[in-house]
């Protein structure tokens, strides 16, 4: 939905899909209007006190230590939201072949993995 | 010989080579970035009270990269829709947009952002002489609120000889508006614009200095983290504007003569690694610049 079509030879036919293009050519436009307001909202809202709500999920110190916990779990929900719309818009996910997801589905995995790794830096079994 | 599957779709794959080719190598390129960022999260969570600075970077500025990076993801998705609209004219001027947009992200991280902070000093007060410098740390204040520490006294050093000369006994600092004013409530968070050092000048003992030291990868963990991360895209960034510039170049209007879906793909291709390079950024423009 997201890919347009393959390229016709008929010059009948490639008028038709030049058009089709031309209706992503405006989505492109409007996700990048997006990403550009999202943008200015995250710089916002990181001047905003969201307080210690959810502190509970962060087990460790994390600075500043006067709360504002919540203000890196906001400021990452909007950078996944924004990373998620170059993914799916831009970069064609949206509508890919079934291989690629395939790959990227792998990838996930293993850098999911790679984060726990760094979880388990605080895994303490001899005091806890 | 021909190269094979460069725009007809290879049947046991169901998609043309290249495709394939740049989503496994950004496979790999997550792996590379994730590992850095897995780096940042525990070298952040590691840091002791008042040890992760804050509001060292210039906010406007790093809004106006952002920004760039974001169009230039815009007009390179537009290059290639040009391309597949066979109008070579306006993917040209799309191409030249990508180019500008890099080349101009790139001038502002080498010669605005970077050389500011290495010419910035922090200094590090031992924690037993931390009291005597009360007057520009606020510490007492700070603990009343329930803030982190102040650990160190930033600004502009007067004295550069001082670092060399063991005669010289103290370091000259000019300072900047949170040591200057340390307990003026506007300095307990970082400011959304640039604010330069003072001209108040504080006089430090070498004695009571645990270290001094540029803003450069040398000076905290989080230095050192923002400049291996945002030196390594800095370098996805040349090689973007590098590889675009080859196929803006009258060269690859031949290959757009030949077979224009093969430059199109060729332009899809190296605009996912751009548009990987400008997702990566989404997430270095608020973990160093905001948080």
């Amino acid at each position: 939905m997201n890919n347009p079509p393959e390229i016709a030879q008929d010059p009948a036919e490639h008028e038709e899909y030049a058009h089709g293009v031309h209706q992503h050519v405006s989505r492109y436009l409007l996700v990048g209007g997006l990403l550009l307001l999202f943008t200015l909202l995250t710089v916002a809202l990181s001047y905003v006190d969201f307080g210690g709500f959810f502190s509970w999920l962060f087990h460790t110190h994390i600075s500043p230590g006067s709360g504002r916990k919540l203000n890196i779990t906001v400021a990452i929900l909007v950078a996944t939201f924004k990373a998620g719309l170059v993914a799916l818009i831009f970069m064609h996910l949206a509508a890919e072949k079934r291989l690629i997801y395939r790959v990227l589905i792998f990838t996930g995995f293993f850098v999911l993995g790679l984060f726990w790794l760094t979880y388990l830096a605080w895994y303490d079994p001899v005091t806890r | 010989m021909e190269i094979p599957y460069t725009i007809s779709t290879r049947p046991d794959t169901g998609l043309w080579n290249a495709k394939i080719g740049i989503w496994l190598f950004l496979a790999s390129e997550v792996m590379l970035f994730g590992g850095l960022f897995s780096a940042y999260v525990f070298l952040r969570l590691d840091a002791q009270p008042g040890e992760w600075p804050h509001g060292l970077l210039n906010v406007p500025v790093g809004t106006m990269n952002t920004a760039i990076l974001i169009m230039s993801s815009v007009t390179v998705v537009l290059a290639w829709a040009a391309l597949k609209m066979r109008r070579y004219n306006a993917y040209w001027w799309y191409m030249l947009a990508t180019i500008l947009c890099g080349v101009i992200f790139l001038f502002v991280k080498l010669y605005y952002e970077w050389p500011q902070k290495f010419s910035h000093y922090g200094v590090f007060i031992k924690p037993d002489a931390r009291e005597k410098y009360e007057q520009y740390l606020g510490n007492h204040r700070r603990e009343e609120k329930g803030l982190e520490p102040r650990i160190e006294i930033t600004g502009h050093l007067e004295n550069h000889e001082a670092l060399t000369d063991p005669n010289v006994k103290e370091y000259e600092i000019a300072m900047d508006p949170v040591n200057a004013d340390p307990n003026n409530p506007t300095n307990d968070r970082p400011h959304f614009l640039y604010v330069p050092p003072t001209d108040k000048v504080a006089k430090i003992e070498k004695e009571d200095v645990e270290r001094i030291s540029s803003f450069g990868p040398w000076h905290s963990a989080y230095f050192a983290s923002y400049f291996t991360i945002t030196g390594l895209h800095g370098a996805h960034v040349l090689g973007g504007v590098l590889v675009f510039l080859y196929m803006w170049l009258p060269v690859s209007k031949k290959v757009y003569q030949r077979n224009p879906e093969h430059l199109a793909n060729r332009v899809e291709v190296s605009g996912l690694f751009w548009h990987f390079v400008d997702l990566v950024w989404i997430f270095v423009f608020p973990l160093f610049y905001l948080l």
